[in-house]
């Protein structure tokens, strides 16, 4: 029993170092910008960049696009098929996983190709429509979390009971949508939500082949051209992607009625 | 005509024919039970009037229009789950709210119907509780005055008892048959306990592989039973076999005894044989004043089971079951011993089986 524990300590902390090592070594080193001294420049000089500003600002505008038109279409694609297609949705599941599969460098190729300035919509055309082209291509990425969480939401409430109780009150399916469903699935939308924020935040392929200012290729081409800068870049990505995790969690237990014993 | 008129109602589940020209009619504020095994189509009979289910064929009217065809939340027709299915997200106040919410009413009126609806059901002071922090009672309770809130022309009940301890279950009956009568409001109400159905119900459809096998008054149902289902599934039955002697005059034999039946009772039994049937309540122990019949018997079990002794004899060859109440003047009869049963020809039931 005690050895077991001790074996136990031994593999956590084996587990810890292997994680934390470097990024220790990544934020000590981002600290030696000055000669001889550990110091917060690297990061000031990153802070103060208008080009940080600039493509980070944008990747957030894209991101919270993103979330909210991936919280539109799957959330009521994921109930339908639960109320009407239950047949369908290992299918869907699939289809959902896809983005996995493929790489994004042959989504975005397709994209291109299909939304080229000589076809029947030139999405790439203009600044505008590649922005909204990039977000639907985000949203593609996104599909796999936002649904699995979605769908997981879904399942810890009786949605067609819940449905046919609300349509028998004279609810419309908007109503049930806005007022039960979406309320229900809230604390997985969020994480869904946090999710994709994170995947966008840091998305190099599709905002770089579409030629659009966003952090990911800012971030490659700060690994290129500085020394310490990088460092301290990816501690700050580090730190939004953890707290955005630390907001799932925080989502998660702020919810009053999921505690309820199921 | 009547205020809800089921005509000819058929659904089929691809080859599966679960309900099969189901036809009822219901007055306004009536009370109406579906009774019946798991699976003859009780709860398919409720969601084509709910809307949930489109029939296959058949009318379903209120007020003398047709119902099929309207969405279930254009059908103004209340519904109570076997599971609750309170909005989880909401508290007590806002689940009973909901349907008012829906439909516009303004928030002093909404305020006022839901402060009187929790009254009614008995939680004046738990309007500001979610659902998980109820019991399961409570929980129906709510999810009855939240159908009840938009007050709608029909309430359909299924089994919302099952789901609830023996104790409660009872309570809350009496309790849903009070506010349905206090409300006057029409009310089908499905489940597969007979006793329920029959000690809250103005009229019970007793239903068997997709068809209404007998719709009267619980008295009727119980004593006039029509067919054999309906006899053998509401309540306890003893069965015999025989002989008629005379159609008829309506004499029957029964181990070398003649019976004469009352008019009519064997009027539509063709061939030789008739099965009999008796309940349990109606058979006596010892040879008393006015029965007609007198079987000797052995007792075979007793059971106690307070103010009322069920006993079990072997009689006319088969084992007989007789319920006599408790005396403290009278123990009763040790197993093993020899006895006298005896019952009156007019209790006994004469089965048919249902020709379709
Ligand atoms: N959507 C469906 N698809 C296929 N078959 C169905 C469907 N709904 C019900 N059935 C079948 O119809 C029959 C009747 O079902 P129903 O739910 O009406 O029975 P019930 O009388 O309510 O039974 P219980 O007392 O168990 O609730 C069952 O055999 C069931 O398997
Ligand atoms: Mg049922």
């Amino acid at each position: 029993m005690k050895l077991a524990k001790f074996w136990a300590w031994i593999t956590f902390l084996a587990g810890v170092l292997f994680f934390f090592l470097p990024l220790i070594g990544t934020f000590e080193f981002s600290l030696r910008a000055r000669r001889g001294v550990y110091s917060f420049d690297a990061y000031r000089k990153v802070l103060d960049d208008p080009q940080f500003r600039d493509t980070f600002g944008y990747s957030i505008v894209i991101a919270l696009f993103t979330i909210v038109v991936g919280v539109l279409i799957v959330t009521p694609t994921a109930f339908w098929v639960r109320l009407k297609l239950p047949r369908f949705r290992p299918i869907i599941e699939f289809i959902t996983l896809l983005p996995l599969v493929i790489p994004p460098i042959v989504i975005v190729f397709g994209y291109i190709r299909l939304y080229n300035t000589s076809s029947y919509l030139p999405l790439t055309g203009s600044a505008f429509g590649t922005n909204i082209l990039l977000t639907l291509g985000y949203t593609v990425l996104a599909l796999p979390y936002m649904y699995r969480a979605v769908d997981t939401g879904l399942s810890a409430i009786d949605v067609r009971t819940l449905t046919e109780a609300a349509l028998s009150l004279g609810a419309s399916w908007f109503t049930i949508i806005t007022r039960l469903i979406l309320p229900n699935v809230l604390v997985a939308v969020l994480s869904g939500a946090f999710l994709t924020f994170a995947i966008v935040i840091g998305e190099y392929v599709f905002a770089a082949l579409l030629n659009r200012p966003a952090f990911g290729p800012y971030m490659v081409w700060m690994g290129g051209n500085r020394a310490y800068e990088p460092a301290a870049l990816a501690v700050i990505a580090f730190t939004i992607t953890w707290a955005c995790m630390a907001l799932i969690q925080l989502a998660t237990r702020l919810s009053k009625h999921t505690k309820a014993q199921r | 005509m009547s205020f809800l008129e089921i005509q000819h109602l058929e659904k089929t589940f691809g080859p599966l024919r679960v309900v099969k020209d189901f036809s009822l009619k219901i007055e306004k504020g009536e009370f109406v039970s579906f009774l019946g095994p798991s699976g003859c189509g009780k709860t398919t009979v409720l969601r084509m009037v709910a809307g949930f289910e489109t029939p296959t064929s058949g009318v379903i009217q209120i007020e003398g229009k047709n119902l099929v065809g309207l969405r279930p939340n254009q059908r103004k027709i209340g519904m109570v789950f076997q599971s609750y299915a309170l909005f989880p997200n909401l508290t007590v106040a806002q689940n009973v709210a909901f349907g008012l919410k829906v439909a516009g009413l303004p928030r002093a009126e909404s305020d006022s119907r839901v402060a009187e609806m929790l009254r009614l059901i008995g939680l004046p002071d738990l309007g500001a509780r979610y659902p998980f922090q109820l019991s399961g009672g409570q929980q129906q309770r709510v999810a009855l005055a939240r159908a009840l809130a938009v007050r709608p022309r029909v309430l359909l009940l299924d089994e919302p008892l099952s789901a609830l301890d023996a104790k409660i279950r009872v309570s809350l009956r009496e309790e849903i048959r009070q506010i349905q009568r206090e409300l006057g409001i029409t009310t089908i109400f499905v489940t597969h306990d007979q006793e329920e159905a029959l000690s809250i119900s103005d009229r019970v459809v007793v239903m068997n592989g997709g068809i209404a096998e007998q719709v009267g008054v619980p008295y009727e149902v119980y004593n006039r039973p029509t067919t054999r289902f309906v006899a053998n599934f509401v309540g306890t039955l003893n069965n015999f076999t025989g002989t008629v002697v005379d159609a008829a005059a309506g004499v029957v034999s029964l181990e070398g005894v003649a019976i004469t039946l009352p008019r009519g009772r064997l009027a539509e039994v063709k061939g030789k044989e008739v099965a009999l049937a008796i309940r349990p309540e109606s058979v006596h122990l010892g040879n008393g004043h006015g029965r007609d019949v007198v079987l000797p018997a052995i007792i075979e079990e007793v059971h106690f089971l307070g103010s009322v002794i069920r006993v079990r004899a072997k009689a006319a060859g088969t084992s007989v079951s007789l319920d006599i109440f408790n005396r403290t003047d009278l123990p009763p009869p040790p197993e093993g011993s020899s006895a006298e049963l005896s019952f009156a020809a007019q209790d006994l039931i004469v089965l048919q089986d249902q020709t379709q």
